[in-house]
């Protein structure tokens, strides 16, 4: 008989979350357990979380912000913020194509295979059309990047609107044709294949089509991230500014609502998943032209930054601001936490990379537990006045 | 009465923040009587049961069973003192039979195993005890939704209620099932049972109870007996002020037809013919009602006459303009106003402000917006004015519609429909769910809007809807329509058609 109680309370509760604290305070309970339940693992394997996530932090470049480091440590957080910032820009462009699916309640799973088919159409179109002037060839790389993408998550969605098929199970299929084309294409014998007949790997893009770099050399931070910055103010403004954003709002919110005001239903998931395929292409595109430059077969299996996006819409709760600092803070995890930054003496590198890993899951795993943390909220509001009068009840 | 009673609440209070949903409220219960609780939605009939059956916690007063002082703190420490409730939503596994819901959580055993005979015959004999006819064989999702509601009535008393709490048991069934709920409650009364009838609506627990206590804003106002007490003096205890129950309309002055469907013929989602060849007319100023059981063919009717669903053959045209294959926007644009059955499921995206709801039809034209681009800022000026206009309360344009009573939403809806200047308005069960004071504004406006010239549609399951509101009324039976009556038919004669009698006697 654990019936919930029906009354406002539960609704006053939500509304007084969403209202009072913006929906913030979820995502940062949920990083904050996620770190202390990752510190209490480091405490277990012997080593001192407190020492481990200072380093992980310095190895952010994130202290590149407090005026008092200077010198080589000024300089060396400079070039591992710069790190921070390349992967944060992919990483913003795939949780958005995470969430404006999400908002017209649709999961898209397919990031991964959108990415890569971006990238795959930027990279034809920088190992091509020589001689091409930069900015243009720039741009033609990165409209064909969107457009690729596009298509992609456009599929998904043609099939999701014409036959019904699940976006889900359809993305993820979408994401293995991806990936074995991609290593079709560039391995051994390909038909794309570079110029070194032992090597499975791509030609390298003409420097024409290379995104400026913007800050420091190894790699340097290139113009990718104000593309990404751009995307998210599209994002924002299509939701909320657009017609379009008020009928893909009004179908993931309520499909049969939508349907009863004469909205399309159909036409929404498809562009839906377009778009947001359009946005995860983005992601392969700046990659590629920023710093990537070439793919190697190898890369297709091993890269998994779409999926890392999910958590990224996820934490971000779907909205601009969320996904900006929820991408910073994966991004600086993921750096901090790569080997090549981390004093062994300190923390072993191999347990560091699984603590980023394990953090991520549990900030995941938190913010899907919203429920959880919104019911101990509850139950610690509710039953206060209520444990006062049980005394009067006994008697 | 004379007896000490069975069941006394003495001076319950419950506050939520910034509201106190009981305000030392008292309430008591006599052995054999069904006592009715009255109010409008969110008067704290609910919290005032909920705390009776250990789901809230009273920040005051106190509970007394045989005159002992009890403390309830579980839904298990109420139904070991003999107190059952049946809630608005059933609490049924629909993959399991009738007597596996039944003992569910109390089942017989011989050793580790289920004793399925044992509970399938005691499940048996108490149906027969009570008349509830059912057969504990069958599956839930095989059984219409007043047979569940008997197998929830059954499980409390399986579990040895003496005390069963009703929470507004009607508003799920159609108003042949709810004579035999009556019917059942008087049996159980017979059989010494003392029942707490929760109802928003007057005619029934005028019906059914023995004594009638009445809450307005989570204050008890007045405990009074069934003999004396009238609809109007119960109404205005409910409401606080006068309420008008009889819809009073000057006559209609039909005009020229706005509405015309010609032998519909509708396929539902099975493949079958849920319209069997309708054919009807609605002039401009008139309210025409469509009477009908659910499920014989309204559903299918209201969506092809609205876009949602294609005729299979059969012609509609709305203000002259044939619109038997457009789509709902364009039934939309070319003056069709649509108050759907379901206000939170179809009306309503309960998570888009009041202002998104209200431009809900017209976001893709200026002034909301130009070229694709859209002006948030419009919405909520017209939305200011519409919700001013409608007197909504309990939020503004910024409010997200779930926060709003059923009653408030309801005039959500009908200012979205109704502000767009519709030919046809066509109203779905518009006041399902809504207490007195709501329902009294959707019959005036409707009246109102049929004053200007609007050809208006009801439908509804609720005869006395039906009966005061229209001007003409078609009998809708098994997809087709089975007779046209003026509003002075007696409700005996329209029940007969509805329930097929007509077809019966033609054979």
């Amino acid at each position: 008989m654990a019936d919930e109680p029906r009354a406002s309370t539960g609704s006053a509760v939500t509304e007084w979350f969403s209202t009072r604290i913006g929906g913030v305070l979820v995502p940062v309970a949920a990083t904050a357990l996620a770190f202390l339940i990752g510190g209490l693992v480091v405490a277990i394997t012997g080593n001192n979380p407190i020492t481990a996530y200072k380093a992980i932090f310095a190895g952010t470049g994130l202290n590149w912000f407090f005026p008092w480091v200077s010198g080589d440590a000024r300089a060396d957080a400079a070039n591992d913020l710069q790190q921070t910032l390349i992967l944060m820009a992919p990483l913003i462009l795939t949780g958005l194509a995470v969430a404006f699916a999400f908002r017209c309640g649709l999961f898209n799973i397919g990031g991964q295979g959108q990415y890569w088919v971006g990238f795959i159409a930027a990279l034809y179109v920088a190992t091509n059309l020589e001689g091409t002037p930069r900015p243009l060839h720039v741009l033609l790389a990165i409209v064909a990047a969107i457009v690729a993408g596009g298509i992609w998550g456009g599929i998904a969605g043609a099939l999701k609107a014409t036959v019904g098929a699940h976006e889900v199970i359809t993305t993820i299929m979408l994401n293995w044709i991806a990936i074995f084309g991609g290593t079709y294409l560039y391995e051994i014998g390909g038909p794309l294949q570079g110029p070194q007949e032992s090597i499975p790997r791509s030609d390298e893009v003409f420097e024409s089509a290379e995104l400026w770099p913007i800050w420091g050399s190894l790699p340097a931070l290139h113009a990718g991230i104000f593309i990404a910055l751009f995307a998210l103010v599209v994002y924002s403004v299509i939701l909320n500014r657009t017609t379009l954003g008020f009928e893909v709002r009004a179908v993931g919110f309520n499909p049969e609502a939508a349907r009863y005001s004469g909205i399309s239903v159909s036409k929404n998931y498809f562009l839906a998943l377009a778009i947001s395929g359009a946005f995860a292409g983005l992601a392969g595109g700046i990659d590629l032209l920023g710093f990537k430059f070439s793919v190697d077969v190898g890369d297709f299996g091993t890269n998994f930054i779409a999926f890392t996006g999910i958590a990224v819409a996820l934490l971000g709760r779907t909205r601009a601001v969320g996904i900006l600092f929820a991408a910073l803070l994966f991004a600086a995890l993921e750096v901090g936490t790569s080997t090549r930054q981390l004093d062994p003496e300190v923390f072993e590198p191999a347990l560091a990379v699984d603590l980023a890993t394990m953090i991520q899951a549990l900030v995941i795993f938190f913010v899907g537990a919203e429920l959880l943390i919104v019911y101990i909220w509850r139950a610690r509001t509710l039953l206060r006045p209520g444990q006062a009068a049980q005394p009067e009840l006994k008697q | 009465m004379a007896d000490a009673p069975l069941l006394e609440l003495r001076g319950i209070t419950k506050r939520f923040p910034g509201v106190v949903a009981n305000d030392h409220v008292d309430f008591e219960l006599a052995k054999g009587e069904v006592h009715a609780l009255l109010g409008e939605n969110g008067a704290g009939k609910s919290t005032l049961m909920n705390i009776l059956y250990g789901l809230y916690h009273p920040d005051e007063g106190e509970i007394r069973l045989n005159g002992k002082p009890l403390r309830i703190d579980s839904p298990r420490a109420a139904i070991d003192n003999g107190i059952g409730m049946v809630h608005q939503h059933f609490m049924l596994i629909p993959v399991m039979s009738v007597a596996e819901n039944i003992v569910l959580g109390v089942e017989p055993h011989s050793g580790p195993f289920l004793d399925l005979d044992t509970a399938q015959a005691r499940v048996r004999e108490l149906s027969e005890r009570f008349g509830l006819a059912v057969r504990p064989e069958a599956r839930i999702d095989s059984i219409s939704v007043g047979m569940q509601q008997r197998v929830e009535i059954l499980k409390a008393l399986y579990r040895g209620a003496e005390i069963l709490i009703l929470d507004e048991p009607t508003a799920v069934l159609t108003p042949q099932e709810a004579e035999e709920l009556f019917a059942i409650v008087r049996s159980l009364q017979a059989e010494g049972k003392s029942i707490i009838f929760i109802s928003h609506k007057l005619n029934e627990v005028l019906k059914i109870a023995d004594r009638i206590t009445t809450l307005r804003f989570g204050k008890e106002v007045a405990t009074v007996p069934r003999e004396g007490a009238t609809q109007e003096g119960l109404a205005r205890m409910m409401v606080g002020r006068e309420v008008v129950l009889r819809v009073e309309k000057p006559p209609a002055q039909p005009g020229e037809p706005l509405l015309v469907a010609e032998d519909l013929i509708v396929v539902d989602d099975r493949g079958l013919e849920a319209c069997r060849g309708i054919s009807l007319e609605v002039r401009a100023g008139e309210i025409v009602g469509i009477a009908g059981v659910d499920g014989n063919g309204q559903t299918e009717l209201i969506d092809a006459l609205t876009g949602l669903r294609h005729p299979a053959s059969g012609r509609i045209v709305v203000g002259g303009r044939d619109v038997t294959d457009a789509t709902a926007r364009e039934v939309l644009d070319n003056g069709m106003g649509h108050i759907p059955e379901d206000r939170q499921l179809r009306g309503l995206v309960l998570d888009f402000s009041l202002a998104e709801n209200l431009a809900l039809h017209d976001f893709r034209k200026p002034p909301d917006s130009r070229f694709g681009w859209l002006f948030p800022r419009r919405l909520v000026q017209r939305a200011r004015r519409l919700l001013a206009e409608f007197d909504v309360r309990g939020g503004g344009p910024e409010t997200p519609a779930a926060s709003l009573s059923g009653g408030n939403q309801q005039k959500v809806v009908v200012a979205r429909e109704v502000s767009r200047d519709p030919r046809v308005l066509l109203a779905a069960q518009p006041t399902r769910g809504l207490d007195v004071g709501a329902i009294e504004f959707v019959h005036r406006r409707l009246v109102t809007e049929r004053d200007e010239g609007r050809a208006i549609v009801l439908v509804s399951f609720e005869l006395e809807e039906i009966l005061s509101l229209s001007d003409r009324i078609l009998v809708l039976y098994e997809g087709r329509i089975v007779g046209e009556y003026q509003p002075d038919v007696s409700e005996e004669e329209l029940g007969f058609a509805m329930t097929g009698g007509l077809e019966n006697e033609a054979a």
